[in-house]
């Protein structure tokens, strides 16, 4: 399979197209520039996000309150949990999705530009509502309460006894929904119909496979959660009793309806990490991936089952045995599908010719990392175990060693990757180690300890805590504002990026195989890419 | 995959994209507020405050119409002009396809809650199952039954029955299937009097069936006891058959939309694909329908 086009695009490379000024941000049909916006915009959340939990870190690195009222506290775990899920992690890989898919696969947009621009614009707009009731909490004239039952907003807390700002909240959750079920059949509706000629889905790069089943995930559940929502909100004001069991519902009810969308979640949080590392392992071990077909399908297992696993993170409210045991099972089955994956990026690197530039170290540590994260929700699968976990800073260290260390080290992985790409620079090499060692020791000093003091009983949520964790938690919080102070040297590296300020870039600076299409074009990736589609072998 | 000498239209930039996420914020601020300003929690009642907040609710829900109205028209007058061959047509069809299943999910999430509360915890709140003494402790005198006519709390409604109104209902759903189906092929075959007769036909038993579920509903406000507030029987019965309803609502005014077109002459036999969207997810809502008259109405 070869792109016979190379020659081809030195007739696109021309810019006559482009708009200018504000216009052509506000108002974009390009996939390179909506997936910009997109980026930008989940960093700055990502930062928000990021000292919203510093908040949460400075109030525990004492025991005793120091910092924070209880109730402020509350806010910041909830609003740090909503930010970083739905603001920063899934704008960034909807980021990618919009900049690499058409590249990958010889398109020459995204298959519906407008809708595009409709599903990133909506989030801006949803998360000044969500922010906006942090920052009246924190300024505002009798300190009205945020969003302040945990980024799952269980019911009774969300219902009976939400704070006022819970109905906006709702109205936000509503508008992110919108937003990413557009961006999700965005994306299927491209890979199904844009793929060049001769790009038969089994040799789609992997990034263009994990994305596809994603949305699949994200069309699937995001309307569970507006009917979760919506029923919150009938329960709050229209008298409806889907959460009350005086009037024959059950609160248990809001956990499955949430987890059915919440346990697919997850995956719509890991599997682009799957395919941005698929595609980076390769290049720089110099050998093609292991087993294409197998990630293909392990993939799609992993979608498949995260619909029937979600009543594992309710294993302590209580549900018949068969239903723990089914659920305890299925929860287990996952980690076959998953061990393909992790022993396919091990066979990839092995005895390749192995180099470690900047996307490959941000790789491997995925790699790592991500496993560690995998083996802790293995024990919190058992549910025995469980029961001792539930609820500690045990499931805290799992699913953030899954999501920092593994989805936003990914992220971090394709931004270096594909940074040259994107705007024709090489990132910074200096500022890019210094990134990636502070935050791969950083992030293991502000996390791996959460096990400990996890396994001790410290529970999460709570703005105190025992004197006997206050030794870790005092280095939790070091590790915490130390991997914060490190993502502003990325903030210099992309905006030395998107100043052109560095060595330039080549084409294929990377060395990539000639079957990965997005080397192919110029770097920068000129306004217009496969005007005509080019033709794959 | 089309031939290379096909290019794909890609359209120039737009304003109605930001434009509508303008018109999502207003609508998500004022419906926010108001709901908040205007009922008392839990008690169902309006207290007739938040003005504000309700002219900013209809002054986004305006603005969102307008913009949508505008982004169609440049939809159209590039249809109209011949941009939507291809691979274009494809894209749109696929994505009907894939909004209408992200509705099933939508009305998955309802139908889920149906039946987790009439399997389990309605079972259990009369003491099935490991929970005799939940029974015993929280509300002995509750009895376990569906449809759910008293609530363990004590209110009590009455269940909507099968027959009379939701079965007529359930004839018009079905005969407006087939009387879209008849314009669809008169479309296709060319017949514009017989597109237009049936075509009006479908929209007017669109109307009818609206007018007979606010017909149902006050009833069951007024006769039966049958509320919002009437505990989950009565949850389940409005929230399903209520957005049910606002999906009837939506696909009227699509067909309503459509059969102006039709007189206007935007369809060709080869290129009407809006039309066959909105047929589609005409008979998207006549099957969630069928699923609702069976699983709410009837068992």
């Amino acid at each position: 399979m070869t792109a016979t086009t190379a020659e081809h695009h030195d007739h696109h490379d021309d810019h006559h197209h482009a708009p200018h000024g504000l216009k052509r941000w506000l108002f974009s049909t390009n996939h390179k520039d909506i997936g910009t916006l997109y980026l930008w915009f989940s960093f700055a959340m990502f930062l928000i996000g990021g000292l919203l939990a510093l908040v949460i870190r400075a109030e525990l690195m004492y025991p005793g309150m120091q910092v924070v009222d209880p109730e402020f506290f509350n806010q910041m775990t909830t609003v740090h949990g909503l930010v970083m899920v739905f603001g920063a992690i899934m704008p960034a890989f909807v980021g990618l999705a919009n900049w690499m898919i058409p590249l990958m696969i010889g398109a020459p947009d995204m298959a519906l530009p407008r809708m595009n621009n409709w599903s990133f614009w909506i989030l801006p707009f949803a998360f000044t509502i969500l922010i906006s009731s942090v920052l009246m909490s924190a300024f505002g004239e009798g300190n009205p309460s945020a969003p302040n039952f945990g980024w799952t907003f269980y019911a009774p807390l969300s219902t009976t006894y939400g704070p006022a700002s819970t109905d906006l909240f709702i109205l936000s959750v509503h508008m992110m929904g919108i937003s990413s079920i557009m961006g999700a059949i965005n994306v299927v509706v491209t890979v199904f119909n844009l793929r060049a000629p001769g790009m038969t889905m089994m040799k789609m790069p992997l990034f263009v496979w994990t994305w596809l089943i994603t949305a699949f995930l994200l069309v699937a559940v995001m309307p569970v959660l507006a009917g979760a929502v919506t029923m919150m909100l009938t329960d709050r004001h229209f008298g409806t009793s889907f959460f009350s069991a005086a009037g024959g519902g059950d609160p248990v009810l809001f956990q499955h309806i949430f987890w059915f969308f919440g346990h697919p979640e997850v995956y719509i949080m890991i599997l682009p990490s799957f395919g941005v590392v698929s595609s980076i392992i390769p290049v720089f071990a110099r050998k093609q991936l292991f087993g294409y077909a197998s990630m293909v399908y392990a993939t799609a297992s992993i979608a498949l089952l995260s619909f029937v696993v979600w009543a594992h993170h309710m294993f302590t409210v209580g549900m018949p045995l068969a239903g723990t045991l089914f659920f305890m099972y299925m929860t287990m089955l996952i980690s076959v599908p998953t061990g393909v994956k992790v022993f396919n990026w091990m066979a990839t690197m092995w005895r390749g010719s192995m180099t470690f530039e900047l996307p490959m170290k941000w790789a491997i540590a995925f790699v790592i990392l991500f496993t560690c994260g995998g083996l802790s929700g293995l024990m919190l699968a058992i549910t025995p175990v469980d029961f001792q976990y539930h609820d500690t800073y045990f499931v805290v260290a799992h699913f953030h060693y899954v999501l920092v260390s593994g989805a936003v080290f990914s992220i971090m992985a394709a931004a270096y990757y594909w940074l040259p790409k994107w705007s024709g620079v090489m990132p910074n090499k200096i500022l890019g180690e210094l990134h990636f060692w502070s935050s791969l020791l950083s992030v293991n000093l502000l996390f791996f300890p959460m096990h400990f003091v996890g396994l001790a009983g410290m529970p999460r949520r709570y703005a105190d805590y025992a004197l006997q964790f206050a030794d870790y938690n005092f280095w939790i919080s070091i590790g915490a504002f130390w991997f914060g102070v490190s993502q502003l040297i990325f903030l210099v590296v992309a905006i030395l990026c998107a100043m052109k300020k560095g060595e330039k870039a080549p084409a294929n600076p990377w060395d990539a195989p000639e079957e990965d299409l997005e080397w192919t074009v110029p770097s920068p990736a000129p306004f217009h890419t496969f005007d005509t589609p080019p033709v794959i072998k | 995959m089309a031939e290379s000498n096909n290019k794909y239209y890609v359209p120039d930039s737009s304003p109605w994209p930001l434009s509508g996420s303008i018109g999502l914020f207003m609508i998500a601020l004022g419906a926010g507020n108001f709901i908040q300003q205007s009922t008392d929690f839990g008690q169902n009642v309006l207290k007739h405050q938040g003005t504000g907040a309700g002219y900013l609710l209809l002054a986004g829900a305006l603005w969102l119409i307008g913009t949508l109205f505008f982004w169609w028209r440049d939809t159209i007058k590039e249809s109209i002009t011949g941009l939507h061959e291809g691979r274009l047509s494809g894209s749109y069809r696929q994505g009907m396809i894939w909004f209408i299943f992200s509705e099933v999910m939508f009305f998955a999430a309802f139908f889920g809650a149906m039946f987790y509360t009439r399997w389990l915890i309605v079972p259990w709140l009369g003491g099935e199952g490991s929970n005799a003494m939940t029974h015993e402790l929280l509300w002995p005198n509750f009895q376990a039954m569906w449809p759910l006519t008293t609530t363990p709390d004590g209110r009590e409604t009455q269940a909507m029955g099968a027959w009379g109104l939701p079965a007529i209902n359930t004839a018009i759903l079905l005969v407006s299937s087939i009387t879209l189906t008849i314009a669809h092929h008169a479309l296709i075959a060319g017949e514009r009097g017989k597109l237009i007769l049936f075509q009006g036909i479908t929209v007017l038993l669109g109307i009818f069936f609206l007018f007979l579920q606010v017909e149902e509903y006050i009833h069951a406000y007024t006769e039966m006891g049958l509320t919002l507030n009437a505990g989950i029987y009565g949850s389940l019965f409005f929230m399903l058959t209520g957005f049910h309803g606002m999906h009837v609502t939506m696909g009227t005014i699509m067909l309503l939309i459509m059969f102006l077109r039709i007189l206007k002459g935007h369809f060709s036999k080869e290129n009407h694909f809006a039309y066959e969207a909105a047929a589609w997810y005409w008979h998207f809502v006549d099957v969630v329908w069928l699923f609702l008259y069976v699983c709410v109405y009837w068992l």
